[in-house]
Parts: structure tokens; sequence; C-alpha cells
């Protein structure tokens, strides 16, 4: 996939709610200084800072139905 | 591509039939002995053994065939004639049994709220699931992730636009996005090599139930026929969309019961992957084919709901087994 960022800007497509979504691959740098990146097609970068895969999105900003009983999992 | 060990690419050993449709579709194969007639398959249970057998071995003709079964076979229109006597059932029941939502959006959406009351197959594995519950489930779901996303691969030429672009993008990751040590099948052979299964393609067959059959008959049944394109793209988007979540619990019960890495690593994989998938196949599929043709819309929430019934049907059998303490399979592995 040609991605000459002269040609042709990167899409991120944004949404309120849900990652963003940015064409891959990508690099991430971190507030500790690491990288992480990744070489997919699209990456899903989380916003709701919950995920457990950070910068990764992983379905964590999802809306969880209410507990049918006290111990309920989540 | 370099460093790849050679897996397994013979074709499958034809499995003992269930039932007197199978068993009739076995010999046929075989060259041994006649179809099935009419009456017989009106009389099976739709979603039982015998019927879910009989359709898997019809399908199984357009994957990789069985051993010592002539591959012209896939054509044979008098067997193509049978695969739609023994479809019609299935799809009926299915229409009837699973049918909830008319619009793709209200389907969809319903599967982006997590249960807070925690049951289904998943969490069990997660919570308290046994490593013997592990190869049990592993096994069953061999029958699909060993052919993952080829059935899907079958919806791409009737589709156009960005309907085809995101299916297509997603479809090469996939089958590893250019590399043959990440095609997905083949992260789900070395889960079953840490877990002491056998990862030779359709090896647990004769072992998995009409639960587990029927998952994947039902794909098969979307991606062969372009009449069913729209249900063919809700099943697809109803996995992406459930996969994520489901794949982290998942991954917690190979790392708490020690199943080894590259049982981990499949199912963190899904949890990165899926996230991504959901989101294109959402908004480029889905989207993208309302758009193009938005008469499929009831198509495409089917599609939904049907994958969510027969997943519903699965988890019933291998959590019944379990709490009793006993095998889902039907032959030990
Ligand atoms: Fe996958
Ligand atoms: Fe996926």
């Amino acid at each position: 996939m040609p991605d000459n960022p002269v040609e042709r800007s990167r899409r991120i497509i944004a949404r309120r709610e849900g990652p963003l979504l940015v064409e891959g691959p990508v690099e991430v740098v971190l507030e500790d200084g690491t990288t992480v990146s990744s070489e997919r097609f699209c990456v899903a970068l989380c916003t709701c800072r919950r995920s457990r895969i950070f910068p990764w999105c992983d379905t964590s900003h999802r809306r969880h139905a209410r507990a049918a009983c006290p111990d309920a999992d989540r | 591509m370099e460093g790849v060990e050679k897996g397994p690419v013979t074709e499958p050993e034809l499995p003992p039939g269930r039932g007197e449709l199978s068993a009739a579709l076995t010999g046929y194969l075989r060259g041994t002995g006649p179809l099935p007639d009419d009456a017989a398959i009106a009389d099976a249970a739709p979603f039982g053994d015998d019927l879910q057998l009989a359709l898997y071995l019809c399908y199984e003709l357009h994957y990789r065939g069985f051993a010592g079964v002539d591959a012209a076979l896939e054509w044979d229109p008098e067997l193509l004639r049978v695969r739609a006597a023994l479809e019609q059932p299935f799809l009926a029941a299915l229409r009837a049994e699973a049918t909830r939502h008319e619009h793709a959006d209200d389907a969809l959406d319903e599967l982006l709220v997590e249960p807070a009351d925690g049951r289904g197959v998943t969490r069990f594995l997660r919570d308290e699931g046994e490593l013997w519950q592990l190869r049990e489930y592993v096994a069953q779901r061999s029958v699909y992730h060993l052919k993952e996303a080829d059935p899907h691969a079958w919806v791409l030429p009737r589709l156009w636009g960005r309907a085809k672009a995101g299916m297509a993008a997603v479809e090469f990751d996939e089958f590893g996005a250019g590399r043959a040590e990440r095609v997905h099948a083949r992260l789900f052979a070395d889960l079953m090599a840490d877990l002491d299964l056998d990862p030779t393609y359709g090896r647990y067959l004769h072992e998995s139930g009409a639960e587990a059959l029927a998952v994947v008959n039902l794909m098969s049944l979307f991606g062969l026929h372009r009449a069913l394109r729209g249900a063919l793209v809700g099943h697809f988007a109803a996995v992406e969309t459930t996969s994520s979540p489901g794949s982290r619990r998942l991954a917690d019960a190979m790392r708490r019961t020690g199943a080894g890495p590259a049982a981990e690593h499949f199912y963190r994989e899904h949890v990165e992957a899926d996230a991504v998938h959901e989101q294109v196949v959402r908004r480029e599929v889905v989207a993208g084919l309302l758009e193009e043709e938005p008469w499929l819309d009831r198509d495409i929430a089917f599609g939904v709901d049907a994958t969510s019934c027969l997943e519903d049907r699965l988890a019933d059998r291998l959590l019944g087994a379990w709490r009793d303490g006993e095998s889902s399979l039907r032959a030990s592995v």
C-alpha cells in the first residue's frame, strides 16, 4: 500500500465512542519512552484508557449490562 | 516463505456415519452405495448429528475433500441435489428459531453490550475451566479454526466498493498478511500442539458434536450461496464483534492453566486483531453493503441472529456436559 505522506495524508477515523482507527503500519511512543509498533493494515487506538493492551483497543469501552446478581462478573 | 515447517496438507479421512443420511453419504462418496432418499432427509432432525454430518460431508468437498474421494464429486449433480435437500430444513429451522431482528444495526448493537451476569463458555473456561475442558473446546473449534476465514473468502466476488475493500483487508489479516507463519489457521494449529492435540486438518471431525458442526455448516451455507451474501456478512460481523472480549477470557484461561505460549498467543492476537476487524467490518463491510444493496438489511440481521443461535446451542452442549462432570465430545481426545 503506497503511503507517501507527500502524496497522501494518513487517514484517521475518529468517533466519540470507540477507538481511533489509524491506517497502519504505526509506531506508538508511550509515556515511559518505550515504543510499540504494529504492521496491521489498520490499528485501533484506545481512547477510553481502560484497555489492558493500551495503546491498542481491546473493546473495554463497551457498555456493560446491569448485573442480574450482586456478585456478577464484568 | 522461509522458516515455516510444512503443515499437514493431506486430505482428511472420511468419518463414520452417525445415522441413515450420513452413512449413505459416506457410502456414495466412496462409490459403494446410493445417496439417501428425500423421505429420510425429511424425517431427520435439522440440528441433529446425522443431518449435520451429512451436510458437512457435502460442504467439505468444496474445501479439502476427503482421502480416497474423487475430487470431481464436488460438482456431481445428484450430490448437489441432495445437498440442497439437506440445506432446506437446516435453513428453515434457523429462520424459524433464530430470527430476532429486522435491521443489521439493531442486531449488531445488541452484541456490543457485554452481559453482566457472566454466563457462557468463555467465562466458564476463564474462571474454572480445567485443561481437559480446554482441550475439548479446542478440539471441537478446530473443525472451524483450521479453515479460519476460508468460507468468508467466497463472498468477495459478490461485493463491491467499500464492502469489498474492507472484507479483503480483514481477510488479508486473517490469512497472515502475506506471512505463512501468521495465518490464523496456522496459529491455531500451533495452539493445538501446545495442548497435545493433533493439528491435522479434519482430525477431530468424528469427535465433534452436531452443535460444533452446525456452526461450520452455517458459514459454508452462507458462503456458497450468493443469495445468502447478506447473511454471510452478518455472520462475519457477529463473529468479529464477539471475538475480542471472548478471546481475552480464553487467553486468560490458557495462562491460568499453563497451556503454553502458542495457546495463549492465538487468543491474545485475536483480542487485538478483532478489535480492529470489528470496526472495519461494521463501518466498511456492513455499511458498504447496505449502501450498495439496502434491501439486504434483513438478511444481514438474520446472519447475526443465526450465528448467535448456533453459538448458544453449542454453549448449552458444552456447559451442560461440563456441569455434570461429563465430556462434551462424542469420543475422547
Ligand atoms: Fe482470526
Ligand atoms: Fe478476525
